[in-house]
Order: C-alpha cells, then sequence, then structure tokens
C-alpha cells in the first residue's frame, strides 16, 4: 500500500450552502498536485454532486453531518471519500440510473452518473438506515514530479 | 464565495436571463424564481439562458435548463441555451437535454442593453 504524500478530512453541516464551501475546500487540497484547470473542474463538479446527494437524499427532512476526506499521492492519485449517516439507499443500481430521481422535478436525476463520468472511479456503498459512503478516484496527468515537502 | 445570480433584460419578446457565479443545488432555487417570476410577468416569446458568465455548474444546471424549458413549452415559447462551457457541454450531453432546448454558441447582443 503506497502511503499518501498528504491527507485531510472535513466535515460540516448538510446545509446547502455548504455545497460551494465543500466543492471550494476539496479543489484548494488537490491544487498541491497542480492539476489542470480541467482536472480542477471534474473534481469540483464530482464532490458538488455527492455533497448534494447527502443533502437532498441522505438528510431529506433532518441536517446531519457530512464528512469529506481526501487523500493525494506522489503518482497524482486523488482519492475522495464523501460520507453521510443518513437514510441509506435501497437500491444503488437504480439510484445510479440516469435521469432517475427521487429528489423533485427540478433535479435532473444524473448526479451518479455525472460523478462516474469526470472520475475515473466511483465506488457506493451503503445501508439502509445507516449511511452511504461514496469513494472517488482521479489519477491526475503528472507535468513534474513533485514533492509536499518541496 | 461566487454565489448565483441571474441578470434580466427584456427586449421586445425575447427575455435574457444572464447567469452567473456559480450554479448549484443551492443556487440555482434563487435563479430558479427569479426567472420564473419574470416570465410568467412577461411572457415573452423566447427565453435566453446565457451561461457566459457563469463559473462552475453542476446537474443542477440541467434541472434548470429542463425546469425552463417546461415553463417556455406550456407558455407555447422557446428555450435557448447559449455560452456553454466545454465541461458544461459534457454534462448537458451526458442529459440529453439538447433535443428539448435548443443550444447556441454564437453572440448574445444582451451587452449593449446593460452598458
Amino acid at each position: 500500500m503506497i502511503k499518501p504524500m498528504n491527507e485531510m478530512s472535513l466535515s460540516f453541516l448538510s446545509c446547502s450552502a455548504n455545497e460551494g464551501f465543500a466543492r471550494a475546500t476539496v479543489s484548494a487540497f488537490v491544487a498541491q498536485l497542480d492539476p489542470t484547470v480541467g482536472e480542477i473542474s471534474d473534481i469540483k463538479t464530482a464532490v458538488s454532486e455527492a455533497v448534494t446527494n447527502c443533502i437532498i437524499h441522505a438528510y431529506r427532512d433532518v441536517i446531519g453531518m457530512i464528512y469529506i476526506s481526501v487523500k493525494i499521492f506522489e503518482n497524482g492519485k486523488v482519492v475522495i471519500r464523501i460520507r453521510d449517516k443518513g437514510c441509506g439507499i435501497e437500491d444503488i443500481e437504480k439510484a445510479k440510473e440516469p435521469l432517475y430521481s427521487t429528489g423533485g422535478e427540478e433535479r435532473a436525476g444524473l448526479g451518479f452518473m455525472v460523478m462516474e463520468s469526470f472520475m475515473d472511479q466511483m465506488k457506493v456503498t451503503s445501508k439502509v438506515g445507516k449511511g452511504t459512503v461514496v469513494v472517488l478516484q482521479k489519477e491526475l496527468e503528472r507535468k513534474q514530479a513533485k514533492s509536499a515537502n518541496g | 464565495m461566487d454565489n448565483g445570480t441571474v441578470r434580466l433584460i427584456l427586449q421586445d419578446d425575447v427575455l435574457t436571463a444572464v447567469l452567473s457565479g456559480e450554479i448549484d443545488h443551492h443556487t440555482a432555487q434563487g435563479m430558479r424564481e427569479e426567472i420564473d417570476f419574470t416570465v410568467n410577468q412577461s411572457k415573452p416569446k423566447k427565453l435566453i439562458l446565457s451561461f457566459e458568465h457563469v463559473g462552475f455548474m453542476d446537474s443542477a444546471g440541467i434541472g434548470l435548463i429542463i425546469g425552463r424549458y417546461k415553463l417556455m413549452e406550456s407558455l407555447g415559447g422557446e428555450l435557448v441555451v447559449s455560452h456553454l462551457s466545454p465541461k458544461m457541454e459534457q454534462i448537458v450531453s451526458l442529459s440529453g437535454v439538447g433535443k428539448l432546448a435548443k443550444i447556441e454558441k454564437g453572440e448574445t447582443n444582451y451587452d449593449q442593453a446593460n452598458e
């Protein structure tokens, strides 16, 4: 197992105002890997979708905590874990289906699809009544080898 | 943090909504209310959603487009979406929304109106 060159974690309430906070904070941390504008945009979009899911679905009628941890590796790999202790997903495959949404008519039902297409890998595990964990992974293109200790 | 804002310009029968800032589930709500209020009041023949000044958009932007498409359809009008960045186009193409709204890359002429 390769050790990450840096990692961080944050937790915050499932208020929709925190959607912008979460994606900005994660992208500021990942900036250490010197990503391209496109890569940062992909990560921001995926994090935004995951956090929105926690707010709209996991904690539908309540406010709960959302936990994010990010690990970055020398080879340019980024691993982002978004976790909630909300209602859980009964049928993950169904939830992943494009255009399927239980979030009301202004929701496009694209969250998981966007995460999947903007990141290299997405893993969803969930337990009804316990919560959901989404792990997103992306390998950034390395221009030059860099180290956190510089 | 750059909150999403809308500037609305009505010229003849065309309402242009110049969106700016970041569009997510949080900011889309206010944008939606502002646009719908003016659309329902002025009943334009055409609604243009301009994304030129939008720095970030997730799938909430698609919800915003689909919802405005339905509204314009109910009024017998047309929806045009303009100035999507390549990243936004990627989300739009995932959604298939291009089949509903007219996607325009060309210039809109709202700039003269707001100067």
